[in-house]
């Protein structure tokens, strides 16, 4: 019995996942795509608004705008993924060991978590970051660090929920061993809310990191990021509002993306809303 | 001393109490139980919510500690048994819970539910656990399609049908039953009662089925054993407890059960009214 | 030879009382993926004044949608496509919701399945079992909490001044299941419509809320509709029963007569599954 795809259900991920891909495409084929070089100077063109040759106008040192949000993309995408797949992962293995083995093992690791939880997500990036050294992999570090609480806690509940099913108790009596109960019981029933989570975290990354490079922090010039590009236009607005309005214009349609995907997986995952 | 095939003496069990934080005193949900099962017969524990019966039958499948006392299968104490041994025992004493919507994992299969009893305890090539699953689900009485859906697209009493599956595919000797048809409409009760009790025949199977109904343990119970908070009140054979209860306690519950059965005109009996 | 089968007298139905609740032909859709099908088709029942019907089904059966139907409470997915329903002589699908509002609490009362979950947990008890007082009659607060005790003391829950002051956590589950009752009466309403009200709740409290239910049709002639899949308490505390399979009447009867006299094979069927206290019709198997 296959039924047909249910598109209404999945309209609002479909359209994330379109505007994403979109922007996921752009990165991956930033050297091809973007008209001119993000790096090439030309002091002949400076500060222009938006023309045939350069459709989103040219910065103070003359580079087109348009080439440097397109490979501004890699580095947001990177880093999104990158620091999302770490706080996820690691996230996932705390709050599951604590949920799954309690007791003392759960307080030391929550009090660990609520230590790192208490910190404001700018300001424990930025300790980091000064501790680590400024680099775009430390930025990613960083930023993945910043969200292992948040998923630590998601997963536990999560587990604690799924620890209380019958079929958990079923695997126990059958003299199922301990390994094998978590990922054959436990992770795959809690993916759902892990997920979508996920995908905020994603937006989130992207802001963290435009907020680091906009500081100074993570990728320095001439490397394009929306970050750093938001941070140079600021000293120009009066000349061209192009140069902040670009890189502004790339991070909400990446977030909204990213949030329509997340909001999207909750809506449609959700049993309730089977109708 | 010898005792029944499966043997519980002295059987308590405390919650709460000292802790780190706690300071309130503890709650006996099982205290001093003794019960019995004969190999092959099936005892009945019958009580209403707090009475600890399903704590009980937790403490015989060693998912809770006992606070006291001690559980015997065939002699054996389970509480002392470790390592190869333990899950020798994990195979000869299979669980079925109440409720089928949760009792499986949703991700999973029916063929992967069925098999992996026998993957945990290294049981035939990938092909003969595969084989016997499908065997099994026929016996059953399931479509042989089942084997490749999940649970939710099974109603609630083909879920129970695969639980009575996957208790017995390692052929235990016993079957511990927690409330298996509470979860189920009437008919579909009716039809897995008789699909254990003919599993439980046919495979010689000893059988502890906890219930808070009376008339189902009246109808699967050899002996029966009345539970209230945590102590048991009433035990003896079943015929004998429900024809000529002992205990003020059983007397209330029975006459608490609504009886349709007095208004029903006795099929075979000559004459008479009603 | 057996003795002859009772008859089917419905004692409640004299000439020229009208119903209290009358169903006729009520047909009811569902929505699964915009397409709408019918899950109820065509039933129709009455429940004279001072009587208690029960309807017994098993799940699927349409019991609860038809009965909620009446107070026009059904799910989002579910519409009223077809028939009529009166109380007395109150057109039900003719008014519109703020009559509806009126007439719940006041003239129709509801008593779900489960009290725990239908009792604000951040609520004291008094001023839940008060509220159908309040929002139809209005008045000072004092009076009403007066009226919620009495109202606790009606469903036999001791010291009830203290009650009307308690959470409902604090309430045992026959004591919450109670208290809901006595929110359905605080209105003194025509109607009582219990969804499976004793379902999640022991044995011995079942019987005390049966009880509780005759003793309210006794004193105060308030009928009631039943919801069941229990056959045990549709015998031990109704008067007339429908038997509902698959969004359909089977049968009908007086109790007296469907126990001992079923006509349909669906009716057979049901008492033939539904375990007894009494020593099972077939012997058991040999250990």
């Amino acid at each position: 019995m296959t039924a047909a795809f249910d598109f209404h259900r999945w309209r609002l991920v479909i359209l994330g996942g379109v505007i994403i891909g979109c922007i996921l495409i752009a990165a991956i084929f930033a050297p091809w795509i973007a008209p001119w070089s993000p790096y090439d100077l030309d002091y002949t063109a400076m500060l222009q608004g938006p023309s045939a040759a350069h459709w989103l106008g040219t910065d103070e040192l003359g580079r087109d705008t348009l080439s440097r949000v397109i490979h501004g993309a890699r580095i947001s995408m990177q880093v999104a993924f990158i620091a999302a797949g770490v706080g996820l992962v690691c996230g996932t293995v705390i709050g599951v060991t604590a949920a799954y083995f309690g007791g003392i093992v759960d307080l030391v690791l929550m009090r660990l978590m609520e230590l790192l939880f208490s910190f404001p997500a700018i300001l424990l990036a930025v300790v980091l970051m000064a501790s680590l050294g400024t680099s775009v992999v430390n930025a990613m570090i960083a930023i993945g660090i910043v969200f292992i609480p948040g998923f630590s806690r998601l997963a536990r509940a999560a587990t604690e929920v799924v620890l209380r099913e019958q079929y958990v108790e079923s695997a126990r009596a059958l003299g199922m061993g301990h390994l094998r109960i978590l990922f054959r019981e436990i992770m795959p029933n809690i993916l759902a809310p892990l997920l979508v989570e996920a995908a905020v975290a994603f937006s989130y990354a992207i802001l963290l990191e435009s907020a680091l490079s906009f500081l100074g922090l993570g990728a320095q010039p001439p490397e394009p990021t929306w970050g750093n590009m938001l941070n140079t236009g600021r000293g120009f607005m009066a000349q061209s509002a192009m140069l902040s309005l670009a890189p502004g214009m790339a991070i909400f349609l990446t977030v909204l993306g990213f949030n329509f995907i997340g909001d999207g997986l909750r809506d449609a995952l959700d049993p309730h809303m089977k109708d | 001393m010898s005792g029944d095939f499966l043997q519980i003496d002295g059987l308590a069990k405390d919650f709460g109490g000292s802790g780190w934080f706690r300071r309130s005193a503890p709650v006996a949900a099982v205290a001093d139980v003794t019960l019995g099962v004969p190999r092959g017969q099936t005892l009945g524990i019958v009580g209403e919510s707090g009475s600890g019966k399903s704590t009980l039958l937790r403490m015989a499948l060693r998912l809770i500690r006992p606070s006291q006392g001690s559980i015997r299968l065939d002699g054996q104490d389970i509480w002392a048994l470790s390592g190869p041994r333990l899950k020798a025992f994990r195979r000869q004493v299979q669980p079925i819970f109440q409720n089928p919507a949760s009792s499986f994992n949703p991700r999973q299969s029916i063929g992967q539910i069925l098999t992996a009893p026998l993957e945990v305890h290294g049981i035939g090539t990938r092909a003969e656990r595969r084989e016997k699953a499908r065997d099994l689900l026929a016996r059953v009485g399931l479509p042989v399609d089942a084997f490749d859906r999940h649970p939710h697209q099974l109603s609630g009493g083909q879920k129970q049908r695969v639980a009575i599956a996957r208790a017995v595919i390692l052929q235990p000797q016993v079957v511990l039953a927690d409330e298996p048809t509470s979860a189920l409409d009437v008919s579909v009760q009716a039809q897995v009662l008789e699909l254990f009790d003919a599993t439980r025949r046919e495979l010689g199977l000893t059988a502890v089925f906890v219930s808070h109904n009376l008339a189902v343990i009246r109808q699967v119970s050899d002996r029966v054993a009345v539970m209230r908070h945590g102590r048991v009140v009433e035990y003896g054979p079943a015929d004998q407890v429900f024809a000529d209860p002992q205990h003020d306690y059983t007397r209330t519950l029975l006459a608490a059960v609504p009886d349709h059965r007095k208004m029903m005109r006795p099929a075979r009996e000559p004459g008479g009214p009603e | 030879m057996t003795a002859p089968a009772p008859p089917d007298r419905r004692s409640h139905d004299r000439p020229g009382v009208l119903p209290t609740l009358d169903i006729a032909d009520l047909t009811i859709e569902f929505s699964r993926r915009r397409v709408w099908t019918p899950v109820v088709r065509g039933v129709s029942l009455r429940v004279m004044p001072g009587e208690i019907v029960g309807i017994i089904g098993e799940s699927g059966s349409g019991k609860t949608l038809s009965s909620l139907a009446a107070l026009r409470l059904l799910p989002r997915q579910a519409r009223i496509a077809g028939g009529r329903i009166r109380l007395k002589d109150i057109d039900i699908l003719a008014q519109t919701e703020t009559g509806m509002r009126k007439l719940r609490g006041d003239r129709m009362a509801l008593i779900p399945q489960d009290a725990m979950q239908a009792l604000n947990p951040t609520m004291r008890v008094g001023l839940q079992v008060g509220e159908p007082i309040s929002l139809h009659k209005g008045g000072p607060l004092k009076a009403t909490l007066r009226a919620a005790a009495r109202l606790l003391e009606t469903v036999h829950i001791r010291g009830p001044d203290r009650g009307i002051r308690a959470f409902p956590h604090e309430f045992s589950g026959g004591m919450q299941q109670r208290a809901m009752i006595a929110m359905g009466l605080a209105l003194a309403p025509d109607l009582l419509i219990a969804d499976e009200p004793t379902t999640a709740l022991d044995v011995t409290v079942q019987a005390q809320v049966l009880r509780l239910l005759r003793e309210i049709r006794d004193e105060k002639g308030t009928s009631v509709l039943f919801i069941t899949h229990d056959l045990g308490v549709v015998a031990e505390l109704c008067d007339w029963v429908y038997v509902m399979k698959d969004g359909e009447i089977v049968e009908e009867g007086s109790v007296r007569r469907i126990f001992a006299d079923p006509r349909q094979p669906y009716t057979r069927m049901l008492l033939a599954a539904t375990p007894s206290i009494h020593a099972p019709l077939r012997p058991r198997g040999a250990a």
